[in-house]
């Protein structure tokens, strides 16, 4: 079963992979992704990106994706965090580890992860821009082609 | 004895919540509707924002008791149902 949260306050790389690996000797190796806010947007420099989500279907759909994750490799341990709320430049906004024997499938399945989170949980980012604007970001094609190829 | 159905009950998120002026409503299931596209056509029906949020090619997604669902879902009295842009997490 995949550590699956949905929350407002910062998360501790260091602190979740001592939680995957606490009292643990059989995993050889951690995958780890984190998404992080960029400054600019389009080339706009951005204050704080907002992410809104769809409580209760948000947590179903994270751990459907990690039960996926761990269907397809044999994994020791999984983590989904996703932020919501008011983030600035430089704040996580995601973590994914995924811990396994060898480091083949911790890397493969946190690829994976992230890129079935991207397109299959209830997540929206709006961006506010220096000059007092905002705007939704739109999803990107790439996203949807970096999740079809893993079938 | 008249008996109630239970109403739908509707969330909008994002862009739809904002241009709608809505993140939630109830509705009866409207007469004649039966599935999620048939939902859509009545939304836009309704006019103004709506008409607009809902018109064929709009990019929206939909969600029936928090499962994604295409416009042949089929609903139900009770139903919870979301519509939204495509997601952008991650």
């Amino acid at each position: 079963m995949a550590r699956v949260a949905v929350q407002a306050a910062a998360f501790e790389v260091g602190t979740e992979i001592a939680a995957l690996t606490a009292g643990r000797a059989d995993i050889g190796g951690i995958g780890c992704f984190v998404g992080t806010v960029r400054a600019t947007a389009g080339g706009r420099p951005i204050v704080a990106m907002t992410l809104e989500h769809y409580p209760g279907m948000t947590e179903r759909a994270l751990a459907a994706i990690g039960a996926e994750a761990e269907r397809r490799w044999t994994l020791l341990g999984c983590t989904l965090i996703h932020r919501v709320g008011r983030l600035v430049p430089g704040e996580g906004i995601v973590l994914v580890l995924a811990a396994a024997a060898h480091r083949e499938a911790a890397l493969a399945a946190t690829s994976f992860l992230i890129d079935w989170l991207k397109t299959s949980a209830p997540f929206w980012k709006k961006e506010s821009f220096a000059d007092g604007s905002d705007a939704w970001v739109a999803a990107r094609a790439e996203d949807d082609q970096a999740a079809a190829r893993w079938g | 004895m008249i008996t109630v159905e239970k109403p739908l009950r509707l969330l909008y998120f994002a862009w739809l919540r904002e241009r709608l002026g809505r993140a939630e409503e109830r509705v009866p299931l409207p007469p004649g509707v039966a599935d999620v596209a048939g939902l859509r056509a009545w939304l836009q029906g309704r006019g103004d924002g709506f008409a607009a949020a809902f018109a064929p090619g709009m990019p929206v997604r939909c969600a029936v008791n928090q499962d994604f669902a295409g416009p042949s879902t089929p609903l139900r009295p009770g139903d919870e149902v979301a519509f939204f842009p495509p997601v952008t997490g991650g």
